[in-house]
């Protein structure tokens, strides 16, 4: 089989999840990436050729992939696929937006967030939050995968002699336009790919608290920070901090949940990472059965003292 | 403008779901089920839509079992004007939910379809991208703002790294995100109200849709289980441990 990648990237930095993709992808067969996106992209492209066990770079530059609007790379990467027997992307917010258009101009059923390839036509995903895991097998001629980068180990950056060849993109279809994003500045690592995560959740209490206790304990350990949705809804911690069924998937080697009673939803977006450990004043709270260490108790006494310990 | 936003009827969002034994899939006999919560949003934007004057009418759509004519008519009670329910007991996958829906779109003609971005039960997050792709319409998924300016629709969207927004030529697709909006709580009298609305009942072959599934569910497992923890009693015993294990220097 023959698949192309969907590379994901962002101010001329090819992002990790790109890498747990070929991993995925090189299960399946032949290793191809396409790289969409404007000036910055032959960069882009040239670095994801130097990835162990990538063949053909498909290099698109053209103003209208600026942004990777899903209305102008979907025609592209259609186009490719006539050359290739699957489509993989990583399943972040881009390769979401972007790869059910393609499957359904493919007229295939897209296998969502998959998590294991148990041959060319079967895959295992995980469905209600996690709560189940289902495999299921594909009759379409073509596939289209967005996989969990969680689930798959990162192919090396280097390692690899793939060769660039450019495309011409199907052009500006005129139905969408980028406005401006509103990204938000962190010197920390980033959260879907760090190895140790602090979270906070509603108990809390406040933005200026969670910025308080969170930030320097995370700091301490060199982790990313969490939270839960019930600590973004309440406006301690921006949108993009949430991790769950509806926010980020993240499996790091360490997961310190500080506040967080562990609502299902919660637990979808944390449960597969390797050490868990739960700091809660409810020693009934359901973060504790998925816990490896638990600690009963005042975060805001508990938190302070463990940070200075550190 | 007309706004048609399609409603899933799933498994309530507070239930945990219980993997059949037989490993066929999950339980869902007697278990309380629920407007899918990112349609709940869908509707909510659409009704907010109408009360601004920006919409003139909103059709609410479900494909599934007869039962979700209750989720139609929550809907309805919310503020939806009427309800069309494509009646099937077979299991729809996005893609043919998004052929039909790009039929009822012919006849409606919307200049706008919201949809949630993903339901709860499958979490497949596609069929609004599908709908998009299959009307060549633009698509603003993960909508935390929408907003109308003629003959556009300015959409915010939550992405990996914060927010996006993108300018899209109308008709367009949105998918909603959590923080769109609250959906409101529907009252009696509008529950008394919406059980007079219309709601039209069809089928898929109405709409010449083959609905055949393209995947074949082979098994259905429970998640493998964590390991029961250990509860410390103090923050040095965490320290010790966190070190023993050697994730902590």
């Amino acid at each position: 089989m023959k698949t192309l990648v969907l590379v994901e990237h962002e101010n001329g930095d090819l992002k990790d999840a790109t890498l747990s993709a070929v991993t995925a992808a090189a299960s399946l067969g032949e290793v191809h990436l396409l790289v969409a996106g404007d000036a910055g992209a032959a960069a882009v492209a040239e670095a994801a050729a130097r990835i162990a066990g990538v063949g053909k770079v498909h290099l698109a530059e053209d103003a209208s992939l600026a942004h990777q609007l899903a209305e102008n790379v979907a025609p592209l990467a259609v186009s490719l696929m006539e050359g290739h027997d699957a489509f993989v992307a990583p399943a972040t917010t881009t390769g979401k937006n972007i790869a059910p258009r393609v499957a359904a101009l493919l007229d295939v059923m897209q296998i969502s967030d998959v998590i294991a390839i148990e041959g060319e036509d079967t895959f295992v995903r995980p469905i209600y939050a996690g709560n189940a895991i289902a495999t299921v097998k594909s009759s379409d001629a073509k596939k289209v995968l967005t996989v969990r980068a969680t689930a798959f180990d990162k192919a090396p950056r280097e390692g690899g002699s793939g060769t660039v060849e450019r495309v011409s993109g199907a052009g500006d279809q005129g139905l969408s336009s980028f406005v401006g994003a509103e990204i938000a500045a962190s010197e920390r690592p980033e959260l879907t790919s760090a190895k140790i995560i602090v979270s906070g959740g509603r108990a809390l209490g406040s933005a200026e608290q969670f910025h308080q206790y969170i930030d320097p304990l995370a700091d301490k350990l060199g982790a990313a920070v969490g939270a839960s949705r019930a600590a973004v809804d309440a406006g301690y911690a921006p949108n993009d901090y949430q991790v769950g069924q509806t926010g980020k998937i993240v499996a790091p080697e360490l997961y310190v949940a500080v506040g967080i009673s562990g609502a299902i939803q919660h637990l979808a977006g944390m449960k597969d990472s390797k050490l868990i450990v739960a700091i809660n004043k409810d020693e009934d709270a359901p973060i504790f059965q998925v816990a490896d260490i638990g600690l009963v108790g005042d975060l805001f006494k508990l938190v302070p003292e463990l940070t200075e310990k550190l | 403008m007309k706004l048609l936003v399609p409603v899933k009827r799933v498994i309530d969002y507070n239930v945990k779901p219980r993997v059949k034994a037989d490993g066929t899939g999950v339980d869902l006999a007697n278990v309380k089920m629920s407007m899918n919560p990112f349609d709940e949003i869908a509707v909510e934007e659409a009704i907010r839509l109408k009360e601004k004057g920006v919409a003139t009418e909103i059709v609410v759509v479900s494909i599934g079992p007869a039962k979700a004519q209750e989720t139609l008519r929550t809907a309805l009670a919310m503020g939806a004007d009427r309800a069309i329910l494509v009646q099937t007991d077979d299991n729809v996958e996005p893609l043919a939910v998004a052929k039909i829906l790009t039929k009822i779109a012919a006849e409606e003609q919307p200049g706008m379809v919201i949809l949630g971005k993903q339901a709860i039960d499958d979490d497949s997050n596609q069929t609004g991208q599908m709908l998009a792709a299959l009307l060549g319409w633009a698509q603003g998924t993960f909508a935390s703002k929408v907003e109308v300016e003629g003959e556009a629709v300015s959409v915010t969207r939550e992405v990996d790294g914060g927010l996006e927004t993108v300018r899209l030529k109308l008709p367009a697709i949105v998918t909603t995100d959590l923080r769109l909006n609250e959906p409101r709580y529907a009252s009696l009298p509008n529950i008394m109200k919406a059980k007079s609305k219309p709601l039209a009942t069809k089928s898929p072959a109405d709409y010449g849709v083959d609905i055949a599934p393209r995947l074949t569910t082979l098994q259905v497992r429970e998640p493998s289980k964590r390991e029961a923890g250990v509860k410390v009693g103090s923050v040095d015993e965490l320290i010790d441990r966190l070190r023993t294990v050697g994730v902590i220097g």
